[in-house]
């Protein structure tokens, strides 16, 4: 993206920093505005300050050590990355993974999908002005993290998955209080619904702001939730399925009108979805090992390039991981589904009053260290 | 009692009223909002948190007061009192009570609109003696927000008067003895369409404050924290302190003009002191029941963009209060003679 | 000129409702726990950081310093250090220090010790001003705790 920001005399626009340090949780973005008095003529971010290199550690380590990075990199879905990395491991390695591993898998990163989706939720009416739903979303969202607790020991950067199965087994209190939550967060989704989502202040300010066409999605290659907002039926899960999806039965809710309304309800309804799916997981859960019958000593891949996708809770996710038969990566490539999503606002905010495009700049769900790594 | 005690008594009562109610009312909303997010406010500094106030202003009032290098400072340091002193003054025409009142004024309803326009030009002001852009920016939306606004709430008090014939306050309230019904609010024989002058009433005093969800001015800091960017510890305090005390005249004359003042649900006065303290609880009562509606509706919502303020003002409240109007003028010509 | 006055009465029956529901939730309990007054138990898989398990009888660490641990680890926070003794089989170990700085919690350690020498302690409440506090002496935790 080069640097289109001319000073027009003429026009007598100024250019102005959306800096670093944000008062909204979105983290380090920078954002070079060229505004015509209200209305933006240019948006330019800039990208860089939380870049740590995880790529570049993904060639000095072993295939086991880059384990804990995963977690970092995205630390609101960090299962998700877990997912993604593993599953291209055992792609490329060609290791068997126990159903019940799967199933386990499965409903941890469902778990961690909704509490992705909350805390966005929360975060977003804040970035509008209002204070309370953050607060009650946080109250849901500290009973999955209690849940995972329990599981995995950590509550927000994960390393629970490896080559082959995940580290430990779950017990019957988890299962009695997954299907707790599921009970008690139906109950709260037609609250949220009828605070927030059918709040006329809220409809006035998501309605019809920072639209995106399908066409400008498909350009810039967004996918998740800022794709299905417009109307893209694309969903990894779906249309690359892996690990155990195609036995579970849910939908991938779609709307078409690519505003910033349509990208919120995208993602309220995906979490019924996928809360759908954790109950099917539970409910078809089979006995069995946890890690692979044979252990793994060395984990190995045979030289060449490979490639898995997941679907984390901002979009596609997919690690590319090019080997040359050594215990190390020859080059380990992450594709961040949030850069992408991100690399369209520039064309998205021409001519757009200033806080819409922070409404537009919420609704994108950006985690900063996601896209610099 | 002779006047000069009871001039310096009044002004001792107001000044401490609007202090106190600066300070105590930062506490209620802290706890307010803490309570309705399901968590506990301040509790460590005295007894439910009571002492946090002084706690506050003992750290406003430690930091340094400096002058910005290039401020205008006769502008910088007159613009947090131009937005307080008009406030302490309205409560001159306040009635606590029947006998409770530090000024009768006949206009006292006018003189209380007066004061309340020069707040926005305090901090139109404050901003351009800032000299900062994105101060003079927040301030330009701030005062076409109040000017909108101001057009609602002077014609639903236009409404007021024809249906009240007078302008003093205490009238007002005299007028509206007996029980709860014979209120200004519930008399629909007077006015069809009186609950909606009372919400378009409280929803204009809402904007006029510059109170969520209408606080574009405040905090909408989009860019930076608005209006009051510039303003070093106290200087911002006193700006605080200047929209509680708004906020407390705004509610007092909702109060007053739909819900009664002073006068209590049942007929019942009491004479001499008893009856003084009797109104007094009724009417604060009333004020603190609309503050903490106040309280209570800045924690719901989100705040409006700014053209969506514009809009409700333009093209809701002036069409229906215009309608209002001329409804409750037609209704007090007709109906005396069916 | 209907959809006017259709979004204006839902608009406000909108307003309303919320308010209702925050208003319910002002008089609900408080969900926060007053934490400096009250504490919380850990779940018993809670990664703290790591603590050698002493052997019941002896009470000296199980590790046979085979130096798993120290090869599993990512960022190569753990360095021990063993030496032959008179009459004991198998080697004693004499340091293990670990750099909590550097340590990221994965559990590889943890999983790779085939003698249960190590596990994940209970400690979150660990703040300091130096860096030179967060390298544990685990040998000296472990004659601290006996």
């Amino acid at each position: 993206m080069n640097g289109l920001l001319q000073q027009d005399v003429n026009k007598e626009t100024f250019t102005i920093n959306l800096g670093p340090q944000h008062p909204a949780t979105h983290g380090v973005l920078r954002v070079k505005l060229v505004m015509d008095g209200e209305y933006i003529v240019e948006a330019e971010p800039v990208l860089g300050y939380i870049h740590r290199m995880h790529e570049k550690m993904g060639e000095n380590r072993t295939w086991a050590k880059f384990l804990p990075n995963c977690g970092r990199m995205d630390y609101l879905s960090a299962m998700s990355y877990n997912h993604g990395y593993v599953a291209a491991v055992e792609r490329a390695a060609a290791i068997e993974v126990p159903e019940r591993a799967e199933y386990l898998r499965v409903i941890t990163v469902e778990m961690n999908r909704i509490s992705s989706h909350l805390l966005w939720f929360g975060a977003f009416v804040l970035d509008l002005g209002g204070f309370t739903p953050l607060l009650y979303a946080f109250d849901d969202r500290e009973l999955i993290l209690d849940l995972l607790e329990s599981v995995t020991g950590s509550r927000l950067t994960y390393c629970y998955f490896r080559f082959g199965g995940v580290y430990n087994d779950i017990d019957d209190a988890f299962i009695a209080g997954t299907r707790e939550f599921i009970k008690r967060q139906r109950k709260r989704m037609p609250m949220y619904d009828a605070l927030v989502t059918k709040n006329i202040i809220l409809i006035k300010r998501l309605k019809e702001i920072g639209h995106i066409s399908k066409d400008m999605a498909i350009r810039y290659g967004a996918t998740g939730p800022v794709a299905r907002g417009s109307g893209i039926n694309y969903d990894v899960r779906k249309n690359e399925p892996y690990s155990v999806y195609p036995e579970f039965d849910f939908d991938v809710p779609v709307y078409e009108e690519g505003d910033s309304m349509a990208r919120y309800m995208v993602r309220m309804d995906e979490i019924e979805q996928s809360m759908r799916i954790i109950e099917q997981a539970l409910d078809k859960l089979p006995e069995g090992e946890i890690k692979p019958k044979k252990a793994i000593k060395l984990v190995k891949p045979e030289k060449g390039d490979y490639y898995h996708a997941v679907e984390a809770a901002r979009g596609s996710f997919g690690v590319r991981l090019v080997s040359d038969g050594k215990n190390q990566a020859y080059r380990l490539k992450l594709r961040s589904p949030t850069y992408s999503n991100l690399s369209l606002y520039g064309e998205a905010t021409k001519g757009m009053l200033l806080p819409d495009a922070l409404a537009l700049m919420g609704s994108l769900d950006l985690v900063i260290p996601e896209i610099d790594r | 009692m002779p006047e000069l005690l009871r001039v310096i008594l009044f002004i001792i009562f107001v000044l401490s009223f609007a202090g106190l109610n600066a300070a105590y009312l930062v506490w209620c909303e802290r706890k307010g909002a803490a309570h309705v997010q399901r968590r506990i406010g301040p509790k460590e500094v005295g007894p439910y948190g009571l002492l946090q106030p002084l706690a506050d202003g003992a750290k406003l009032m430690t930091k340094q007061l400096f002058l910005p290098k290039g401020v205008d400072p006769i502008l910088f340091m007159v613009a947090p009192l131009m937005v307080m002193v008009p406030a302490i003054m309205s409560f001159c025409v306040i009635p606590f009570s029947e006998a409770f009142v530090a000024r009768e004024i006949n206009l006292g309803l006018l003189m209380i609109f007066a004061f309340a326009s020069v707040n926005v030009l305090g901090l139109l002001l404050g901003a351009w003696g800032s000299a900062n852009k994105y101060a003079v920016i927040a301030a330009a939306r701030s005062v076409s927000q109040n000017v909108a606004y101001e057009i609602p709430m002077l014609i639903t008090t236009i409404t007021m008067v024809m249906v009240t014939n007078t302008m003093n306050l205490n009238e007002i309230i005299r007028s509206q003895a007996g029980w709860f019904f014979n209120w200004h609010i519930f008399r629909l024989d007077m006015s069809l369409l009186m609950p909606v002058s009372f919400l378009i009433f409280f929803v204009c005093s809402l904007a006029e404050t510059n109170r969520a969800p209408f606080d574009m001015a405040e905090a909408e800091s989009e860019l930076i924290a608005g209006v009051y960017t510039e303003y070093p510890g106290m200087g911002f305090g006193v700006f605080f302190m200047g929209e509680y005390a708004n906020i407390v005249i705004g509610c007092a004359l909702t109060a007053i003009l739909f819900l009664g003042g002073w006068q209590s649900p049942i007929p019942f006065n009491p004479a001499g002191f008893l009856g003084v303290v009797w109104g007094m609880f009724w009417f604060f009562l009333k004020l603190y029941t609309l503050i903490f509606l106040v309280i209570w509706i800045r924690w719901t919502y989100p705040r409006t963009q700014f053209y969506q303020l514009l809009n409700l003002s333009w093209k809701v409240l002036i069409p229906i209060s215009l309608f209002n109007l001329i409804l409750t003028a037609l209704q007090i010509k007709i109906f005396p003679w069916l | 000129m209907s959809g006017y006055f259709k979004e204006l009465i839902n608009g406000t029956k909108s307003l309303f409702i919320g308010l209702g529901i925050t208003g319910k939730y002002f008089f609900e309990p408080v969900v926060t726990l007053q934490y400096p007054h009250e504490h919380l138990e850990m779940t018993p898989r809670y990664r703290g950081h790591i603590e050698l398990i002493p052997n019941e009888e002896t009470g000296d660490p199980k590790c046979i310093v085979c130096g798993m641990c120290q090869k599993g680890c990512p960022t190569g926070c753990i360095s021990l250090a063993g030496e032959k003794r008179e009459g004991v089989k198998g080697k004693v170990l004499t340091k293990y220090i670990l750099n909590f700085t550097t340590c990221s919690l994965c559990g590889q350690c943890v999983e790779s010790c085939k003698f249960g020498a190590i596990r994940f302690s209970k400690e979150y409440n660990l703040a300091s001003t130096r860096k030179e506090d967060f390298i544990f002496d685990l040998l000296k935790r472990l004659k601290d705790e006996s």
